[in-house]
């Protein structure tokens, strides 16, 4: 019987149903939508500030000072140099998931078309291994604000860039010959970064390393990663932790754990975060993620009370049919138990429907902002269940109580 | 119709809405609630939009600075070509000359020198990691490395420059990870008297939206034809690629809770006009034309909008700027001309959603509803 009442309700007052499980699935799919985005932005923004570069470098443990000013070196040849070797090295490391990309350098002053410039040698786009694991690194991965016109030099060719300050003065074009210290190379490229390369020539590592006569050498390395915003356990010195506590900050991507496995990695050297890039990306991080965390407890929130509001209306239309109900003699339990059980139902569909749709919005979403897609754990459907379930509930409680106390003549006249 | 009558007919309209929202409290409590949270979010959402390009802005001024201005070799800026520059950019940004020069130490080791305005500096660099800043004349800030070189225990050091010393003291030391790391900084007053050099580079700070930026970097251009004028395309790219992203998925939430809010109050509308069918009936059957009818359900609408679009709005502007503080550390200034747009989206709902209802009602004879059919 009580089954068939339950069933009768949905068959017969499809309209009212169907538009209470709209709203229950719009808020379901909304909730999962704005909680998946907010699971996900962090990784997806992280992975945008990576259009700043690197945000940790990685120099010789005994350096000498840098004596540079603007695109000028004036640091004599000589001082500590690293190991190009051990590069492969980076992709050994615990986070080697969360290296976007790294750029070793080493810079040359050379003598270039009789005029003494600075040349930098770096990785382009190179294919390194590390084990079984096959991976490609440079500067066209690390570097996406640097625009060339012509061609990118390849990594193991004589070919040379030449930054478009430089080039307009010693009237180069792509395709070019330039005398680097008496040798002609070809000029595949000119070279706008805004930066100090402007005024630079840059080439392929293994040309800068035959330049200065240092072969298998470089002075630095910039790695970009993709850490988490620092805090203040981030900020403890490693050797002074417990073991438990060792073993958590290793295994979190802190600028500094990261920063501290590199220096494991490649031998005497010292990795340091650029302050500029790391401290700022975490700023900018959490508050984009605060940002979306306090609009998903609105959107709850909003959607929350909307879906209660729909299912009190809903629940206020039945005062005739309770009535009905009382005057041929049910109780206030099984009364409830009825309206209960059809929320539920009704919770539980709008839930389960609107958790598909919101996964699918997420995906979508995510694929048009990002380019990449976001995607909704499994884990949230009890949770969006949950607070489906809960809503209604809280939407239908004070009307079903109101209904279990009318007094059936004045609900069965329609005065109620 | 004479006057008196139509007076009293106006009366009684008016009654009818009031009487109408007070004997059913609860489905009218329930409609403006449905109306006052969808208005809300709508509020709080659009304040928000609106107003998160400029915070995150604030945040993204953090990467220093975003346009350089260099002199051409072998010139310098002097007083009054900073002066020109500050009075072109008027309070929209900051500008923060530099000069620099190398030194050597007493035992011939080269290290680069930058005299600035420290105390600017410190606004437009606030991720460099400073011990202590200098506060007079004499002291300098070293960078880590460059302390080890000159000063490894603290002590004061001299400097040389075409023959020329400088007793310095170290005040503090400086942490980037970059070549500050390698520089040792002096006051511009103290770095001129001892070198007699003019700064030769302006790092600018430009506030604003990427667009504004752009506009910035081509005045200067125009403005400054002796100088080279360029973004620093590191920082800026990065800012509207982000920015970029937070603003599309901030609207794409936006437009998902707006349309969610709206159907909602859609169904619980329409759920209340079905449920007063009766009502209609009778006031048909009394006599009432359908025009009146429609009239009523429409005022009742509207009132319910208006008030359900003011009471939402105050929440929402409530709700963005909590949401401000609690993230930004600063109040989202509310944005009142996002009023209309609020309260028309909330008429037109609420509109379509008690006038639908009641076209597919008028189709039907009054002797059927109250028959109960």
């Amino acid at each position: 019987m009580f089954v068939r009442l339950v069933y009768e309700s949905f068959r017969r007052q499809t309209r009212r149903k169907l538009l209470v499980a709209i709203a229950i699935t719009l808020g379901a799919a909304v909730s999962t939508a704005m909680i998946g985005i907010a699971l996900g932005i962090g990784d997806k923004i992280s992975r945008e500030l990576r259009t700043y570069g690197a945000n940790i470098v990685v120099t010789p443990e005994e350096d000498s000072l840098d004596v540079q000013i603007g695109s000028v070196n004036l640091k004599p040849a000589g001082g500590a140099y690293l190991d190009e070797a051990a590069l492969p090295r980076i992709q050994g490391i615990f986070w080697r998931n969360n290296i976007a990309a790294f750029t070793p350098e080493l810079p040359v002053n050379v003598q270039a078309n009789d005029r003494e410039v600075s040349l930098l040698g770096t990785y382009f786009e190179k294919p390194l291994k590390f084990g079984n694991q096959a991976f490609t690194t440079g500067a066209r991965r690390a570097f996406p604000w640097w625009k060339v016109q012509g061609a990118w030099p390849a990594d193991d060719s004589q070919e040379v860039l030449a930054g478009e300050k430089l080039a307009a003065q010693l009237g180069l074009q792509p395709g070019s010959e330039i005398a680097i210290n008496g040798a002609r190379h070809p000029v595949s490229g000119i070279l706008s970064t805004g930066g100090a390369e402007d005024e630079q020539l840059v080439a392929p590592l293994s040309l800068a390393q035959s330049l200065s006569g240092k072969p298998g050498a470089f002075r630095r390395v910039l790695v970009s990663a993709i850490t988490k915003p620092e805090d203040d356990f981030a900020r403890r010195n490693p050797d002074t932790l417990s073991p438990a506590d060792r073993d958590r900050w290793y295994c979190s991507p802190y600028p500094q754990s990261i920063a501290y496995q590199l220096q494991e990695a490649i031998p005497h050297s010292r990795a340091e975060q650029i302050r500029q890039i790391a401290q700022n990306e975490g700023k900018v991080l959490s508050r984009v993620e605060g940002l979306m965390l306090l609009i998903t407890l609105a959107a709850l929130l909003t959607s929350g009370l909307a879906v209660s509001a729909a299912m009190a209306t809903a629940m206020f239309e039945r005062r005739t049919e309770v009535g009905l109900m009382k005057a041929l003699g049910a109780g206030h339990l099984p009364l409830s138990l009825i309206f209960i059980t059809e929320s539920a139902l009704l919770a539980c569909g709008g839930g389960l429907i609107g958790f598909s749709f919101g996964a699918v919005l997420t995906q979508k979403l995510g694929r048009a902002i990002f380019g990449s897609e976001i995607t909704v754990q499994p884990v949230l459907l009890p949770v969006i269940l949950g607070i489906a379930i809960a809503v209604t509930f809280a939407g239908s409680a004070v009307a079903i109580r109101r209904a279990v106390k009318y007094d059936p003549v004045p609900a069965l006249r329609g005065e109620g | 119709m004479s006057g008196p009558r139509r007076g009293s007919s106006t009366a009684m309209y008016f009654r009818m809405l009031a009487r109408a929202a007070m004997l059913r409290k609860g489905r009218a409590a329930a409609a403006l609630t449905a109306l006052a949270v969808a208005a809300a979010a709508a509020t709080a959402m659009l304040n928000l939009f609106v107003d998160v390009q400029r915070k995150l802005g604030l945040e993204f001024r953090n990467f220093g600075a975003n346009i350089i201005v260099q002199t051409k070799p072998g010139q310098s800026f002097s007083p009054d070509t900073l002066k020109q520059l500050g009075s072109v950019i008027n309070g929209r940004g900051l500008v923060v000359p530099f000069g620099y020069a190398v030194a050597r130490t007493d035992r011939d080791q080269a290290v680069v020198v930058a005299g600035t305005d420290l105390a600017l500096a410190k606004k437009l660099n606030p991720w460099w990691e400073v011990s202590a800043w200098p506060q007079s004349s004499g002291l300098a800030l070293a960078g880590v490395r460059a302390a080890k070189v000159v000063s490894p225990q603290g002590q004061p050091f001299a400097l040389h420059y075409q023959g020329r010393p400088i007793q310095l003291s170290v005040a503090g030391t400086v942490r980037t990870g970059a070549g500050e790391d390698s520089r040792i900084y002096l006051s511009l007053h103290d770095f001129q008297a001892w070198t007699g050099l003019n700064p030769t580079v302006a790092e600018i700070s430009v506030y604003g939206t990427p667009q504004d930026v752009e506009g910035m970097l081509r005045t200067l251009q125009q403005k400054l034809p002796f100088a080279d004028v360029r973004a620093v395309r590191q920082v800026t790219e990065g800012e509207a690629n982000v920015l970029g992203k937070t603003r599309s998925t901030l609207l794409s939430s936006t437009a998902l809770i707006v349309c969610t809010a709206a159907l909602c109050v859609l169904a619980t509308l329409m759920g209340w006009v079905f449920d007063r069918r009766r009502d209609f009936a009778i006031m048909k059957a009394l006599g009432a034309s359908d025009r009146l009818i429609l009239l009523f359900v429409a005022g009742e609408a509207g009132a319910l909008a208006v008030a359900g679009a003011v009471l939402g709005f105050a929440a929402g502007i409530g709700i963005a700027a909590w949401i401000g503080r609690v993230n930004f550390q600063a109040a989202v200034s509310p944005q009142f001309s996002v009023f209309p747009e609020v309260l028309i989206g909330a008429i037109l709902v609420t509109l379509l959603s008690t006038l639908l209802p009641l076209r597919l009602l008028r189709r039907i004879q009054p002797a059927m509803i109250l028959r109960g059919e």
